[in-house]
């Protein structure tokens, strides 16, 4: 999974079925030190993430249709956890 | 998934069985800002999309899913038509 924060959401209305119910969030993956990694992606919100928040990102897509409850959906990646901390040991 | 923005379509007489009868887009990827940004991909259409508009696509695996239980040779589709692009950043 990578860290990533909330930046916005998407609206469509005409999508596919599987897509129905769940905010469409667009998440900047971040490295550790906070800046950016790569660019956006649009992630399905399985937690109820708003924007600003630093969430959990699942970018593989068995791991994203489990975690919005759409099996055998078109669904590569999803917001699985808002977090609360980040702690990264210094050697 | 990623957004993107229809540029055209590509045309495949001679092409695998369960293709046929679908729509082959070309799909320009776009930056949060909607500019273009990285190079075209060719993808399915499973949502009726037209030319010019601005649409997110999945990539993988997952691409093939709309069409179940037939299983198509995609890694790229079309699943949903943007109305708005929020990002109050």
């Amino acid at each position: 999974m990578l860290i990533g924060r909330v930046i916005g959401d998407v609206v469509a209305t005409q999508k596919v079925a599987s897509h129905d119910g769940r905010k469409i969030l667009i998440v900047q993956p971040l490295q550790l030190d906070g800046s950016d990694r790569g660019d956006p992606v649009l992630a399905l919100d399985a937690v109820g993430a708003g924007v600003g928040e630093r969430v959990l990102l699942t970018t593989e897509g068995f791991s994203a249709m489990t975690a919005v409850g759409r099996p055998n959906s078109p669904i590569d990646s999803a917001v699985i956890g808002v977090i609360d901390s980040v702690d990264v040991h210094d050697e | 998934m990623l957004l993107g923005r229809i540029i055209g379509n590509v045309v495949c007489t001679m092409k695998d069985p369960s293709l046929h009868g679908q729509k082959l887009l070309i799909v320009q990827p776009l930056d949060r800002k909607g500019r273009d940004k990285g190079r075209p991909v060719v993808a399915l259409d499973a949502v009726g999309a037209g030319a010019g508009e601005t649409i997110y696509w999945c990539r993988g695996k997952e691409a093939s899913f709309p069409f179940l239980p037939a299983e198509l040779p995609t890694e790229a589709t079309i699943v949903g038509i943007v109305d708005s692009v929020n990002l109050p950043a």
